[in-house]
């Protein structure tokens, strides 16, 4: 709603600083300020905000930005501030009544968050809580940030793995290619697969929901299916995310992983499940299998890691010389990219809050994306959210038409034909009857009937010459039989010649009438047709 | 009668028609078929002036010149959009035609009647054999017109039948007249185009049908040629009435329809002036009529009867409600969306035909197609007012017709399309025709753009379509509404596409 104590005044949207410790990332480029300013806010940087994603104050005031010194000035002048990480307890406390935050929020985990947030009556839009539909992709900032992770997780482990992705036959001797597994493949799957791949690694791919098998083929990796037969929960229910599965299927699951481990090079996992630890999936006997010199780099580290000897925030080397790296700052430590794309995130939030584009923002709360992403509105936390009104990404899996047999397919051609002839057989019935029937009645005159047999035979070619008419030609089709249905000008020409005044007038104006149509109607059909051309 | 010249005459012009009709399965041979229909219309008529038609050829002639004359003028001033304006007047003319000559014929009976009477015979009486009329002596047969020894040679029986023949003429003429000039005047927006029914509805039809069917018994039995007048009326009511109940999206059923009625009725005069060529056309376009009807009526999957009738059935039970909103979106996101795109499929309504605004997207058309972008057009049998309408506007803005296709060709294709582009239409793009069992559309055959990746409709404003019923393609996720009109928004987005 329109800031209270603002009034119509300018509205102005501020990033501070990040202050958590190893943050690169700034929730304002140069570039999102100027598209911000379009929308009619004011813009204001805390100064050297953007210094480690590279962006210099100074470019940030050539983009008409106001750079405020402390971050006390710049939260007390904000009346809309974007950050990247969820905020500390000291920024909490700089919260005040009427102010719009937009940030990460981990708003699960964070009850005490909401809470400050609440009491200062502060509105907070959660950035990992924008809905997974269509609409909201722009504005969805843990996909981007996926995006870097996976790019940067490949890139990670490219730089401790002691061999070439690509396969080689060089002069020195051959070099087989790198095998890499990428398990979960969700947005930070998929970017690495794609990086991986296109650094010419072998790549596999694992995912507990079997509809993305398409998605990872299409990326060049070969999906991991197991062999395990159980109705597969459909992801797209759950807002196109994973969950929990079976320990049957977390069996099966494993046991591939066992197989698999002796010859992969480099395990990149991904598995995170919402709001909850990530599953265990690389286990520490799968690491002891593995060979020397490779590289597992767990993007679930946050949340314990999919493998459990991962050190969050460490890389370290196993006994047998595995290294596993459990890094969680990857698009931190991609800055300039990352910044670059959440801001225009964060830049399209605003696009929405801002409808009419006039610098006042608009928290509507009937709108999906909106009501889900904010977690504390007017003194209330409202979080979790109501269930999206639309499905997700992916709604169904395909239906598969039923493949017919051939045998199948024969007998229905044959129903078809035999359903045609039949239909066909009525008709003729029926025609026939009625012919003759108009041939029985008593004192039918023999002219007559010889008239009406060249009625009927017309109206049979007229049938059977219509229907090949092309669809766009019906416009033409319809001038041209209204220019020779004026064949009627015969009748008034045999008539016209008449000794009765009446008759002769009649049939002049019928003459007359005709003449335009014939005219109009052949003239009109060729100006058509010679207008449609081929290209 | 006719001499076997004139009859070989018609043989020849018959068969030109008819290949004249079937030359319009495909753009190029069509350009040849209208040839063969030109000449085979001027065999026929200088045969029938030659032979049974002999009077008053200077007559004639300045009368056919004086058609010619306003025909070239109406031929060549017509705008595209009006055509179905035109076609339906045409109609109308036709339809005209038929009842004077019908009523030529009625009067010529009365005439060789007293003819008959004044030679103190009876007209119609057989001789020996009991077939053959006995006639008229040789000097007053020879004093008739072609058109009055045709009818002095009948017998009783023959002239029952021409009566009802020219009955049957005069009837589906007039209601071809009327009909006609009001679909006209609808489609012209001289008249207002929702339908419109007297108090009494199709009673009131079906009470005039019913008197003219009972003046039309009555006037066989010889009460005189005073029931063919008020007949005529009735009909003539009758055509207006029907038509005024039509709403004016149906109005592709409508001039179809009339086109049929118009063959009908040079039919039934044909019968009763015992002319083949006239029965053999008005068959042919009757039946082109009729199944152009056909077509448009199985495009909205409803039932002929329904069309007529007027208005669509009430809902089955509660329709689905809409959920979503309607997005905006400006001229920047289409023209950002457009040049991301690869594959665009537009979709052009009646709404495109009102803004005059097919210059626009044929010009868009060749911009994007220049860039190496496949473009097309997907047609709805019952886009615009006229079947075959959408074709004939886009040919006219030279956008190729091989590029131009048939709702059954591209339908599938959607799926694979980056960008949908739906241009001023919005019941045959409605995907509740196939989600809501409920909808008044249900079962409706429909475009299924919605199946893009992304769908832009371009539209006034956010009103329904002529059902009247709300359209859910415009609440969808990947569906934005490019608000204004037609011609204006693509004026601007053209600006935006170099």
């Amino acid at each position: 709603m329109i800031d209270a104590k603002e009034g119509t005044a300018q509205v102005k949207i501020g990033t501070p600083k990040e202050v958590f410790e190893g943050e690169n990332r700034v929730a304002m480029t140069p570039d999102s300020a100027r598209q911000l300013q379009k929308l009619g806010y004011d813009c204001l940087i805390e100064t050297g905000a953007g210094e480690k994603a590279g962006f210099s104050d100074a470019l940030y005031e050539e983009a008409g930005v106001t750079v405020i010194k402390t971050p006390a000035a710049l939260w007390k002048e904000a009346d809309i501030v974007a950050k990247v990480r969820q905020p500390d307890g000291g920024e909490l406390k700089r919260l005040r009544e009427g102010q719009t935050l937009i940030s990460f929020f981990n708003p699960a985990a964070n009850e005490e968050g909401m809470e400050a947030a609440k009491k200062k009556g502060a509105n907070v839009i959660a950035m990992e809580m924008v809905p997974r539909i269509s609409r909201a992709q722009k504005m969805d900032a843990l996909s981007s940030m996926a995006n870097i992770a996976g790019y940067r997780a490949v890139i990670e482990a490219g730089n401790n793995f002691g061999r070439f992705f690509t396969g080689q036959v060089t002069a020195a001797g051959k070099v087989p290619p790198a095998k890499v597994l990428v398990v979960g493949a969700g947005v930070a799957g998929l970017a690495a697969i794609g990086t991986s791949t296109s650094l010419g690694a072998i790549t596999y791919a694992f995912d507990v929901r079997p509809e993305v098998a398409e998605q990872v083929e299409s990326m060049g990796a070969e999906f991991v299916f197991l062999d395990f037969e159980e109705e597969q929960q459909d992801g797209s229910a759950t807002g196109g995310y994973a969950s929990v599965s079976s320990p049957e299927f977390a069996a099966a699951q494993l046991a591939k992983f066992r197989e698999l481990a002796p010859d992969i090079d480099i395990v990149i996992t991904t598995a995170l499940i919402p709001n909850r630890e990530a599953p265990e999936l690389w286990t520490k006997d799968m690491v002891e299998s593995m060979k020397p010199g490779s590289v597992i780099v767990d993007l679930a580290a946050e949340k314990g890691g999919n493998c459990k000897l991962t050190v969050k925030d460490e890389k370290i080397v196993t006994d047998n010389g595995v290294t596993i790296i459990g890094y969680t700052d990857f698009p931190s430590r991609m800055a300039t990219q990352a910044s670059n794309l959440y801001a225009t995130n964060i830049r399209h939030m605003m696009t929405d809050l801002t409808p009419e584009k006039d610098g006042q923002i608009v928290h509507n709360m009937e709108d999906d994306v909106i009501r889900g992403a904010t977690v504390t509105y007017e003194k209330e936390i409202t979080f979790p959210p109501p269930p999206p009104k639309v499905q997700a990404i992916a709604a169904k899996p395909k239906e598969k038409a039923k493949e017919l047999t051939p045998d199948e397919k024969k007998a229905q051609e044959l129903a078809a034909f035999k359903a045609q002839t039949k239909q066909q057989v009525t008709l003729l019935a029926v025609g026939a009857a009625l012919v003759l029937g108009v041939g029985l009645i008593p004192g039918m005159p023999a002219s007559f009937m010889q008239h009406f047999i060249v009625f009927v035979l017309s109206v049979f070619i007229g049938f059977q010459v219509i229907w090949n008419v092309a669809h766009s030609l019906h416009t033409p089709l319809m001038a041209v039989t209204n220019a020779i249905s004026s064949i009627i000008i015969l009748g008034a020409l045999i008539q016209i010649g008449s000794s009765s005044l009446l008759i002769t007038l009649l049939a002049a104006l019928g003459i007359f009438m005709a003449a335009v149509n014939i005219f109009g109607g052949f003239l009109v059909t060729r100006r058509m047709l010679a207008m449609f051309q081929k290209s | 009668m006719e001499n076997a010249f004139t009859i070989a005459a018609y043989v020849v012009a018959a068969v030109l028609f008819i290949l004249s009709l079937g030359g319009l399965s495909g753009q190029e041979s069509a350009k040849r078929a209208v040839w063969y229909g030109i000449v085979g219309m001027a065999v026929a008529v200088i045969a029938t002036m030659f032979g049974p038609g002999s009077g008053l050829w200077l007559a004639s002639l300045v009368l056919i010149a004086g058609g010619a004359v306003v025909g070239y003028q109406l031929a060549t001033k017509v705008e595209m959009t009006q055509m179905p304006e035109l076609v339906a007047i045409m109609h109308s003319l036709v339809g005209l035609a038929a009842v004077f000559v019908g009523f030529n014929a009625d009067l010529m009976i009365n005439y060789v009647g007293n003819i008959y009477e004044a030679q103190g015979l009876v007209m119609g009486a057989v001789g020996d054999d009991g077939i053959t009329a006995i006639g008229l002596p040789k000097e007053a047969y020879d004093g008739l017109s072609a058109f009055g020894k045709l009818i002095a040679k009948k017998s009783s029986v023959e002239i029952g039948i021409l009566r009802v023949e020219l009955v049957l003429g005069i009837w589906i003429g007039a209601v071809t007249f009327t009909g006609s000039v009001i679909a006209y005047g609808k489609l012209a927006g001289k008249v207002d185009s929702s339908a419109k029914k007297l108090p009494g509805g199709h009673l009131l039809n079906a009470g005039a049908a019913a008197l003219s069917l009972l003046l039309a018994i009555m006037y066989l039995g010889g009460s005189g040629s005073w029931t063919l007048v008020l007949l005529t009326l009735l009909a003539l009511f009758i055509g207006y009435h029907l038509i005024m109940g039509i709403g004016g999206a149906d109005m592709p059923v409508v001039v179809s329809m009339l086109n049929s009625y118009s063959g009908w009725a040079a039919a039934a005069i044909g019968f009763s002036l015992g002319n083949d060529l006239l029965i053999v056309v008005g068959a042919l376009v009757g039946s082109s009529g009729a199944i152009l009807s056909y077509i448009m009526c199985k495009a909205m999957n409803r039932s002929f009867i329904s069309v007529i009738l007027g208005g669509f059935g009430g809902a089955a039970g509660e329709q689905m409600a809409v959920e979503g909103e309607q997005i905006a979106i400006d001229a920047d996101g289409v023209a950002q969306a457009l040049d991301e795109a690869d594959s665009i499929i537009i979709i052009p309504g009646y709404g495109m035909a009102v803004a005059q605004a097919q210059q626009n997207v044929a010009e868009l058309t060749r911009r994007l197609r220049a860039k190496g972008k496949e473009v097309r057009f997907a047609i709805h049998p019952v886009a615009g007012r006229l079947p075959g309408h959408m074709n004939v506007l886009l040919a006219e803005a030279k956008v190729p017709y091989d590029i131009v296709l048939e709702m059954d060709e591209i339908n599938d294709d959607f799926p694979d399309t980056d960008v949908a582009i739906v241009i001023g239409s919005n019941d045959i793009v409605n995907p509740a025709a196939q989600d809501d069992p409920n909808s008044p559309i249900a079962g409706m055959p429909v475009l299924e753009c919605w199946k893009a990746k992304q769908v832009f409709v371009s539209k006034r404003g956010q009103g329904t379509g002529y059902s009247g019923i709300e359209n859910p393609l415009f609440f969808k996720d990947n569906t934005r509404m490019f608000y204004g009109d037609a011609k204006a928004s693509l004026d601007t987005l053209l600006g935006k596409i170099s």
